[in-house]
C-alpha cells in the first residue's frame, strides 16, 4: 500500500547521494568523481583538505538544512491543515536572524558559538508560539496569514534596528549578508553547533506524524480519536523553532523550502500528511543541495546567496499554487 | 444498561453555564435523539460527554468514572462525529475511515487484520465501499456524510455520539443517514445524535432527550418528549402531529 512512497523515497535518496558528490567536486577547484571522492575517504592532498575541511561541511549542512526546513514546512502544513504554510510566511526565519543578529551585533558571542542557534531558536519559538496562538483552535487561513505577516514585518523591522544601531558597518554589513543566506565558508564548527538541534527537531516533528493525520478531520475529531491536540501544538512549535532556529543561525535565512518540498512530493505520495513528512524532508535537502550547487555553477564573480536562489524558485512555485487554489483559498476567506 | 450516563453535569465556558445540572444515561442498542433550540447547549454537552471539554458532575462509562480513563482508552469507547463532516486534505477514502483505527493501533504500526475487518465492515455498513480509492474531497454532501459515519463506526466503539449528522443533507440522504444509525444501533451501538430535523427524530428515536438554555428538560419516548405543549415552550411553535406508521409525529406549523 506504501510502495509509492517507498519508491519516492528510494529515488530521492539516491539523488541526494549523488548531489552530495557533484557538491564534493565543484567550486573555484574543480575535482572530478574521482578525485572527490578520493579526497574525502583519504583526506591527504590539496584534494583531500578542500574536500574534507570546505566542501564537506557545507555539502553536510546543506542536506541537513534543505530536511529540516522542508519537515518543518510539511509539519507546520500538517498541523494547520493546510498546503500554503511554510515557516518563512510566518516570520520564523526572520525572527530567529533578528535574534542571531542581535547576538551577533554587540559581540555577545562569536559567529561560531551555541549562542547564536540558541538565540535563533528562542527568536522562532517566540514567532512560532505567538502565530500558534493567535490561529487558535479553528486556524483560519486568513488570520494565519494576517499574523504571520504582521510576525515577518515586526521581525524585519527589528532586524533592520539592529543593523542601524549596529556598532560599525563592518558588522552590519557581515549581518547584511549573513540575512541573504549562505553556506559559503562553513565549517565543521557550524555543524556542530547546528546538527543537534536540527536532529533534535526531525524526532520531536517525526512523532507528531499520527496526530497530522488525524487532524485532517479537524481539531474535535482528533481529539475524539485519542489525539492530545493541544500537546501535538506546543511540540510542532518547538520541533519548528529548533530546526528553523538552528538553520537560520548557520545559513541565514533560506525561505520557501518548507513550501515547495511538500508540494513537490504531495502528487507522488499523496495527501495524507504523516506520509508527506519523510519525502518532503528528502526532497528538502535534495532542493538546496541543487540549490548551493547552481551558485557555484553560476558565471557570476561574487556568489549569489543561497536565500536569495531559494526566494527567486520558492516564490514563483508558491504564486502558482495561489492561483491554482485560488477558489479555494477565496471560500477559506469568506 | 446503561453504557454512558451523566449525572449533574455542569459545563462553563468562561463565567458562562452552558449547561447545567444535565443527568443522563444511554443503554446498548439505543438511539437517542438531543434536540432543542439553536444555543440551547447540545453541541457542549456532547463535546463534555465525549471527553472534549471540561465538565463538573460525573460522567461514568460502563460504571467506571470517565477521568480514570487516558484519552486512547475513552476514544476507543467512545466514537465522535462533529458537525460538517470536515475533510482537510484530499486524502482517499480508504484512508480517512482507517482513521477510526487511530485509538486502536501503537504509534508506529501498520493496520493489523482486526483494524482491516472493522474498515470493511464500517464500509460495507456505510455502502462506501465504491469510493474507496476515490479523494474524499470529490465526494458530495451525502457521500461525505456516509463517509464520515464509516470512519466512525469503524472505531467499533460501544458507543457513538454524531453532532447533526443530518445537517445540509437532502431528504433521501437524511433518511439514508437515519436508517444506518438505527442499523448501527441495532447492531448494539449507544447511540447519541444531535438533531433539528423534529419529524426525524420521532420517526427514528428510541428516546429524545430536550434541551433549554441549558438544561435537559425532557427525557422521554418521542411522542411525549415532543408533545406540542413542549415545543410551544421549548421551541416557540405551534405544531400537529400526524401518525406515520405506528409513530405520531410532530410538524411544525408557524412560530410563535
Amino acid at each position: 500500500m506504501n510502495r509509492p512512497a517507498l519508491r519516492i523515497e528510494i529515488a530521492l535518496a539516491a539523488l541526494i547521494l549523488a548531489l552530495a558528490i557533484i557538491s564534493l567536486m565543484v567550486g573555484p577547484a574543480g575535482l572530478s568523481p574521482r578525485a572527490a571522492i578520493a579526497g574525502l575517504f583519504s583526506g591527504e592532498g590539496p584534494a583531500g583538505i578542500i574536500v574534507r575541511d570546505i566542501r564537506l561541511p557545507r555539502t553536510l549542512l546543506a542536506g541537513l538544512i534543505g530536511a529540516t526546513l522542508g519537515l518543518s514546512g510539511a509539519a507546520l502544513q500538517g498541523l494547520l491543515r493546510n498546503p500554503l504554510a511554510e515557516p518563512a510566511l510566518f516570520g520564523a526565519p526572520q525572527a530567529a536572524a533578528a535574534a542571531a543578529a542581535a547576538v551577533i551585533a554587540f559581540g555577545f558571542a562569536p559567529v561560531t558559538s551555541f549562542a547564536v542557534p540558541v538565540a535563533g531558536i528562542l527568536g522562532a519559538t517566540i514567532s512560532i508560539a505567538g502565530l500558534v496562538a493567535i490561529a487558535g483552535r479553528r486556524a483560519s487561513l486568513t488570520v494565519t496569514l494576517l499574523a504571520g505577516l504582521a510576525l515577518a514585518s515586526f521581525a524585519g523591522a527589528a532586524t533592520a534596528l539592529i543593523l542601524n544601531l549596529a556598532p560599525n558597518p563592518f558588522i552590519a554589513l557581515e549581518i547584511a549578508f549573513w540575512l541573504l543566506g549562505s553556506l559559503e565558508d562553513r565549517s565543521s564548527d557550524h555543524l556542530i553547533i547546528a546538527a543537534p538541534f536540527m536532529l533534535a527537531s526531525w524526532i520531536v516533528l517525526g512523532a507528531q506524524a499520527r496526530a497530522f493525520r488525524a487532524l485532517t478531520l479537524g481539531e474535535d475529531a482528533a481529539a475524539s480519536l485519542g489525539v492530545d491536540v493541544a500537546r501535538t501544538r506546543m511540540m510542532v512549535v518547538i520541533g519548528v523553532a529548533l530546526g528553523v532556529g538552528a538553520a537560520v543561525a548557520v545559513s541565514g535565512a533560506v525561505g520557501f523550502v518548507g513550501l515547495v518540498a511538500p508540494h513537490l512530493v504531495r502528487r507522488a505520495v499523496g495527501s495524507d500528511p504523516a506520509r508527506v513528512m519523510l519525502p518532503a524532508a528528502l526532497a528538502g535537502a535534495a532542493l538546496v543541495l541543487l540549490a548551493d550547487i547552481a551558485i557555484r555553477l553560476g558565471p557570476s564573480a561574487v556568489e549569489i546567496k543561497l536565500g536569495v536562489v531559494t526566494a527567486l524558485i520558492g516564490v514563483p512555485i508558491f504564486l502558482s499554487m495561489i492561483f491554482r487554489e485560488r477558489r479555494l483559498l477565496e471560500g477559506a476567506v469568506s | 444498561m446503561s453504557v454512558l450516563s451523566a449525572s449533574n453535569l455542569t459545563v462553563r465556558i468562561g463565567a458562562k453555564e452552558i449547561v447545567c445540572d444535565a443527568s443522563l444515561s444511554l443503554n446498548a442498542g439505543e438511539l437517542v435523539a438531543l434536540v432543542g433550540p439553536n444555543g440551547a447547549g447540545k453541541t457542549t454537552l456532547m463535546r463534555a460527554l465525549a471527553g472534549l471539554l471540561p465538565s463538573q458532575g460525573e460522567i461514568t462509562l460502563h460504571g467506571k468514572p470517565f477521568d480514570v480513563l487516558t484519552p486512547r482508552e475513552r476514544a476507543r469507547h467512545i466514537a465522535y462525529l462533529p458537525q460538517g463532516h470536515i475533510f482537510h486534505w484530499p486524502m482517499s477514502v480508504e484512508q480517512i475511515v482507517m482513521l477510526g483505527r487511530a485509538p486502536h493501533g501503537d504509534a508506529f504500526s501498520t493496520a493489523s487484520p482486526d483494524d482491516r475487518v472493522a474498515v470493511t465492515q464500517a464500509m460495507a455498513t456505510t455502502e462506501t465501499q465504491m469510493f474507496i480509492g476515490r479523494p474524499v474531497t470529490t465526494l458530495s454532501g451525502g457521500e461525505k456524510a456516509r463517509v464520515a459515519l464509516a470512519r466512525a463506526l469503524a472505531t467499533q466503539a460501544p458507543v457513538l455520539l454524531a453532532d447533526e449528522p443530518t445537517a445540509a443533507l437532502d431528504p433521501r440522504h437524511q433518511l439514508v443517514v437515519m436508517e444506518l444509525l438505527r442499523k448501527a444501533a441495532a447492531g448494539g451501538n449507544a447511540i447519541l445524535a444531535i438533531m433539528h430535523d423534529l419529524t426525524l427524530a420521532a420517526r427514528f428515536a428510541d428516546r429524545v432527550l430536550v434541551m433549554h438554555e441549558g438544561r435537559i428538560v425532557a427525557q422521554d419516548a418521542p411522542s411525549d418528549a415532543l408533545a406540542p405543549e413542549r415545543l410551544a415552550t421549548v421551541f416557540g411553535i405551534e405544531a400537529a402531529t400526524v401518525l406515520i406508521g405506528d409513530r405520531r409525529v410532530p410538524i411544525a406549523g408557524r412560530a410563535l
